[in-house]
């Protein structure tokens, strides 16, 4: 067993962090109180090819492996979450589905240039009706000759109103005996006529992020824009989502150690009854489990990346990285204000849009409560994994870096 | 053009040091990154190559760990990197470090320029570029802000010195050695290509007879300075006073007084 990072992993971290630390740290607040996405840092990200760190040179990455891309993710939201989530629905989401589902075609026309970032993507799954319960989604996709019809409205996405390329789930057979079995994947593009976005206001946290809802009126999408087959789609997003939470789970470990960080240099500056509040036991029992939790947090997901870098299914344990870490995250934010007092409950500190942003990670890609489910699921045998028509390739640096 | 460029691995900028009873500092965990200071003097060496073609090889004189502030800057762009070491070398201050920099850019042959960084950040004696530049011959260019002009064909540079009461222009010829300061450039970051470079690289290691350097002018012997003594400083104590009035100007004025007072101003 060898839990040391390569040299490449060592220097991938260093650079997300140092690009963190310059680009985003010094002006976060400004753009999370004015609810604005950083669209400077975003661009720069792309340049330094962050955006598609895990995709292979050929389809336009930078050719790193799964765990660079946690790395990563645990970097950028040590800083703060809104860049994350680009991440995660970017290149978790997205970008993976393209390369794990797409044919050579489709991945030359959308995975090359989004993973050179030229064209930033989303996910839209979610619907004003349907979150949790994924089958109940009401949007519907009408074959027509060489096209599809998609209509329909989905809300809560990130990105909604910057991307430019979204996959959809839409209905093929909204009658379909098995619901799941009616639901397809398509490549849907900003410029399409009928495609309307905006922005959600009044969110409680990821305000330097932008989420929104997408409206599809009479879309028409070519065939060729469908990943996988008809009828594939609850697949896809399922896999898609092993992807995506695993950058969630890999950015609440960074949320983490931002709360650690932040408790332990306040109760050194703190003093109360004549001393460093770190000196106080409660309050060392709060850092105690800061410490605890990231090491765990941290782990699961070293161990979810590395399933992947050899090609191994990880829906559970991806599903259980994600449910930690992101419950861990919230207490450690809601711990680190406290240990700041009355100071942490003010913006002039990081650590209240920590709190906020760490509730987001609880509730999208999978509830706690949906998590939970998933591994009573495994745990009962009530559920397994049946092999996919298309998995996610091992990670083989000859072929990713040539 | 060869252009080299030295470098020196420091603490992280985060580190924090101590020392113990015995003199032995100590940065703790903390990692060794490429000094900060250096990153300036690899982005203008990179900046120049590619403008007037050539290789630019990096070089540290330091033990094993040195290795990560050679990957950084072959991360950043660098074609080559050599670190010198010997076990003799430990303990080397500002005379005996310039003198091995120097043996192994005489080594090399063919440099035409040498790069160094303001100051390194743990020790701090904004020494080592002049005296490796004396030890060359070659004009000692510090406190550069600006590369005016580099002119390979006809074998001179042109820079702007920052200096304290304003800045001066000065030109010299090659083979030069230029000391970069803060503002010169802004230090790109890595690219995940020259990760993957730096992390398979070989990294030749000289030791003090490849670069043809006497050993007894090296390392703890070698030095000109002693190490009497080594402490902490003790932490700073200071009071902070908060002014308290009605209005804003009302504070104003209990500052200036305040500080007239204290002869400040
Ligand atoms: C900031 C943010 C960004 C988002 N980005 C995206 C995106 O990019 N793409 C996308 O498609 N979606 C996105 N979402 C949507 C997100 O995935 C959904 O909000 C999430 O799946 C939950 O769905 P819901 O909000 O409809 O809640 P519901 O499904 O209505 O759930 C309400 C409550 O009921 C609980 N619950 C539901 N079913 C059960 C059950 N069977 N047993 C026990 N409890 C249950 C839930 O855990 C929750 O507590 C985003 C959401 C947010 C907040
Ligand atoms: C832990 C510790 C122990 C020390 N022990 C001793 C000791 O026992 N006796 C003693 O006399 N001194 C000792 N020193 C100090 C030593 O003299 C200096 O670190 C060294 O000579 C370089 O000087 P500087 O760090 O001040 O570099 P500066 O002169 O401030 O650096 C200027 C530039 O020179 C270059 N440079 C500096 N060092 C190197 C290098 N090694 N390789 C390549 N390029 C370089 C870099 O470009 C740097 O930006 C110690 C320092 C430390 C941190």
């Amino acid at each position: 067993m060898d839990f040391s990072l390569t040299s490449e992993q060592e220097m991938t971290r260093q650079m997300v962090r140092e690009f963190a630390e310059r680009k985003v740290s010094p002006v976060i607040k400004e753009y999370d109180r004015s609810h604005r996405p950083n669209l400077d840092a975003l661009g720069r990200m792309a340049e330094l090819g962050i955006l598609g760190i895990c995709i292979p040179v050929r389809y336009g990455g930078a050719g790193m492996d799964y765990i660079c891309l946690g790395l990563a993710c645990e970097e950028l939201e040590r800083v703060d979450t809104s860049l994350r989530v680009v991440m995660s629905v970017h290149t978790g989401l997205n970008c993976l589905g393209l390369f794990q589902w797409g044919s050579e075609q489709q991945k030359q026309r959308w995975l090359v240039p989004q993973a050179r970032g030229e064209r930033y993507a989303a996910y839209a799954l979610t619907e004003p009706g349907a979150g949790s319960d994924v089958v109940a989604l009401a949007a519907t996709a009408r074959r027509e000759g060489d096209v599809y019809v998609l209509n329909g409205e989905k809300m809560w996405i990130s990105l909604a109103a910057v991307a430019h390329n979204f996959l959809v789930f839409a209905k093929t057979d909204p009658r379909a005996a098995k619901a799941h079995r009616g639901i397809s994947a398509f490549m849907v593009e900003r410029e399409m006529a009928g495609v309307t976005t905006g922005d959600i206001h009044g969110k409680l946290g990821v305000r330097a992020g932008s989420t929104g809802w997408i409206s599809l009126a009479d879309v028409e999408v070519p065939v060729e824009n469908r990943l996988g087959e008809e009828g594939e789609g609850f697949k896809i997003a399922m896999s898609c989502l092993d992807n995506g939470r695993y950058t969630v789970a890999a950015g609440a470990t960074g949320l983490i150690r931002a709360s650690l960080e932040a408790s332990v240099a306040y109760a050194h500056e703190r003093r109360t009854f004549g001393r460093e509040i770190a000196e106080h036991q409660l309050i060392q029992q709060m850092i105690a489990r800061m410490a605890r939790d990231y090491e765990m947090a941290r782990l699961l997901c070293w161990k979810a990346g590395w399933l992947k870098n050899q090609g191994q299914r990880n829906t559970r344990e991806t599903s259980l990285a994600k449910w930690f870490a992101t419950e861990a995250s919230f207490t450690a934010a809601s711990d680190a204000v406290q240990i700041h007092g009355a100071y942490g409950y003010s913006d002039e500190y990081d650590v209240e849009r920590y709190l906020r942003n760490a509730k987001g990670a609880c509730i999208y890609e999978g509830t706690s409560q949906i998590h939970e489910l998933i591994q009573a699921g495994y745990a009962l045998d009530h559920r397994g994994d049946r092999p996919l028509r298309c998995e996610l390739p091992a990670y083989d640096p000859g072929y990713w870096q040539t | 053009m060869h252009i080299v460029v030295c470098t020196k691995h420091t603490p992280d900028t985060e580190a924090k040091m101590t020392v113990d009873g015995a003199g032995n500092v100590s940065w703790g965990e903390s990692p060794l990154i490429i000094n900060p200071w250096d990153e300036y003097a690899v982005e203008e060496a990179l900046v120049l190559r590619d403008e007037h073609g050539g290789k630019v090889t990096v070089i540290s004189m330091g033990p094993q760990e040195a290795l990560e502030a050679l990957k950084h800057a072959v991360a950043m762009g660098c074609d080559e990197a050599i670190r010198i070491w010997d076990e003799t070398c430990a303990g080397s201050d500002t005379l005996a470090t310039s003198y091995v920099l120097a043996r192994a850019i005489e080594q090399m042959g063919d440099v035409d320029l040498v790069l160094f960084g303001k100051s390194a950040i743990d020790a701090q004696t904004w020494q080592v570029g002049a005296a490796v530049a004396k030890r060359l011959g070659a004009p000692s260019l510090m406190y550069t802000i600006k590369v005016v002009e580099l002119d390979p064909d006809a074998r001179s540079i042109t820079v702007e010195r920052l200096l304290e009461e304003g800045r001066q222009v000065v030109s010299a010829t090659l083979p030069a050695v230029v000391g970069t300061t803060k503002g010169i450039n802004e230090p790109r970051y890595t690219s995940f290509i020259g990760i993957r470079k730096a992390a398979k690289m070989e990294y030749p290691a000289w030791s003090l007879d490849d670069v043809g350097a006497e050993s007894d002018k090296v390392g703890a012997s070698g030095s000109g300075v002693r190490w009497p003594e080594v402490f902490a400083p003790p932490a700073r104590e200071g009071e902070a006073e908060m002014i308290e009035a009605e209005t804003v100007e009302q504070q104003a004025a209990i500052l200036v007084d305040k500080l007239l007072a204290e002869k400040v101003i």
